[in-house]
């Protein structure tokens, strides 16, 4: 298939087709080429979509994809051995007019999207592992999959293939991804019968919810659990940064059936059994290990460019949002016939302009300053606040201002005294705000 | 009631290759190593027996995480040959 196209597309998820959508739209001549037997079967997250920036691509597009649940309910879940403090939020108010996000499954959502792509005019090619770019000088001209005469080339190659991004080491945009600046997350999907999954998380028929996890079952590694509801299965998972398994020697999968032993976990998910385990990694590194983005010939995208907010959970937002834009700027070169560099540069600009760079500026000194507490955040913290609360709660004949004063000196213990706490507001604080 | 490992991969849906996708480079630095890939491998592809490190390709779920987490860098690590590999139902 040694052919000639506008543009290549490696890797047909929410970045790349995204790209692909945005590009055929405009009449360019567009291949994705997915390894995977269809778009979404190499595919996983944990399980929300965002609905405003997909909304960019596709007016109304909620009602036509396949999703799960719309989300009313998301919480914050701090567990110790025993016991859980919860923070959350519950409202009607996400649904209104339009919901604001939604659970969803990847081996059928990224299907749906890449069929967008197709009806746009993009010709989408699945059982192709692309295994090289290729360059004429410095310049990517197109790539080489594993087909026989498996040579096709480009204008412009739009690297979308996933964390594991090969191909950016091959045009030098980033060194290898360094053990901590990745999690691993093991996911369960669990059956569970609808009206189950209403009863016990306290849900209408078109609601959902979400419950992040930290605490106990990261064992005080850095991590975060997850519990989301489908419609008739919740999607379970736990995330550890990968340095962080390599020291400890602690098996993902058997992390994550301990948590769901913990108590304040075990009675929402009796009885739900295995539909499907998962596993895949997150790029955690933020802003500062992003790679270059563009260079003459190539862009990158989504997953590949590191481009996740593990803060808010938000992956496939910047996915779909990097895609836009770099086929927005195919599409800028296409019209004015100028495919100089400038023209892929302006792809990195955009994304600099863009939440996808302000969103990871703000919370670039995070992922230092977990792993520099994580004793602290990922152990002391949870725990202590724990203690804090049973202080506050337990009635046992002692005087409150007793209970009060324990509950201080806990926390100041927490953190090594006054001053400890203050340093560490203080560090939190700079590590949120840029 | 806990789900072993076995059973985990048991609900995957795989489309095996002939050939491995992941080799490793050099017997003797598995030797030598602490082999963190025999906990982190959350697909149990790993195993040391006899002195040599024994590579379950068809079991990989392509995650990544021996790619970067080997101490050594001494896995090759490629993508499975087109449409081959896991192929999730749900993902």
């Amino acid at each position: 298939m040694s052919e000639r196209f506008d543009a290549i597309v490696v890797g047909a998820g929410p970045a790349g087709i995204a790209a692909a959508l945005t590009m055929a739209r405009s009449g360019l001549n567009v291949l994705v080429i997915e390894r995977g037997e269809f778009p979404g079967a190499k595919n996983v997250f944990g399980g929300v979509v965002y609905r405003h920036h997909f909304e960019e691509l596709i007016p109304e597009w909620w009602t036509k994809a396949p999703l799960e649940r719309p989300i009313v309910e998301q919480n914050y879940w701090l567990l110790d051995g025993d016991g859980a403090v919860k923070i959350g939020h519950r409202s009607r108010r996400y649904l209104d007019g339009k919901p604001n996000n939604f659970t969803a499954m990847r081996a059928k959502f990224d299907r749906w999207f890449a069929q967008q792509a197709e009806e746009a005019g993009a010709l989408i090619i699945c059982e192709t592992t692309v295994t090289e770019l290729l360059k004429e000088g410095d310049r990517v001209v197109g790539v080489r999959t594993d087909r026989d005469e498996g040579d096709v080339y480009a204008q412009a190659v739009i690297i979308a293939e996933g964390v594991n991004s090969v191909l950016s080491q091959q045009v030098g945009a980033r060194p290898e991804l360094q053990p901590g600046e990745v999690s691993l997350v093991v996911k369960q999907t669990l059956a569970l019968p609808e009206e189950k999954i209403e009863d016990r998380f306290g849900l209408e028929k078109d609601e959902g919810a979400t419950i992040e996890i930290l605490g106990a079952p990261s064992q005080g590694m850095v991590g975060l659990g997850f519990v989301y509801t489908n419609k008739d299965t919740l999607s379970l998972g736990l995330g550890i940064m990968v340095d962080d398994l390599a020291a400890t020697g602690a098996r993902p999968y058997e992390l994550l059936e301990a948590m769901k032993q913990h108590p304040a976990l075990r009675k929402l998910l009796q009885g739900a059994e295995v539909k499907e385990y998962a596993a895949h990694l997150i790029p955690e590194g933020g802003l500062r290990s992003m790679p270059k983005l563009a260079g003459p010939g190539w862009m990158i995208c989504g997953d590949a460019a590191g481009m996740v907010n593990a803060v808010h959970r938000e992956g496939t937002n910047l996915a779909v949002t990097s895609g836009k834009l770099a086929g927005e700027a195919v599409v800028a070169m296409a019209r004015s016939g100028d495919l100089s560099p400038a023209g892929f540069e302006a792809y990195a600009q955009a994304v600099r302009a863009s939440f996808i760079h302000r969103d990871l500026a703000k919370y670039q000194r995070l992922p230092a300053f977990l792993h520099d507490h994580k004793d602290l955040l990922m152990g002391r913290m949870p725990q202590t606040l724990n203690e804090c609360l049973y202080e506050w709660f337990n009635v046992d004949g002692r005087p409150k201002a007793e209970h009060q004063r324990q509950i201080v000196q806990n926390i100041k213990a927490m953190a090594g005294g006054t001053w400890g706490l203050l340093r560490l507001a203080n560090r939190g604080w700079r590590a949120i705000n840029e | 009631m806990s789900t072993s490992v076995e059973d985990l991969l048991f609900t995957i849906r795989y489309r095996c290759d002939t050939e491995s996708h992941l080799a490793i480079r050099d017997q003797a630095a598995c030797r030598e190593c602490a082999k963190p890939c025999l906990t982190f491998c959350p697909a149990e592809v790993y195993a040391f027996r006899d002195g040599e490190m024994h590579v379950a390709y068809e079991n990989c779920v392509e995650c990544g995480t021996c790619r970067i987490g080997c101490t050594r860098r001494n896995i090759e690590w490629r993508y499975p040959r087109g449409g081959y590999g896991v192929a999730y139902k749900i993902g």
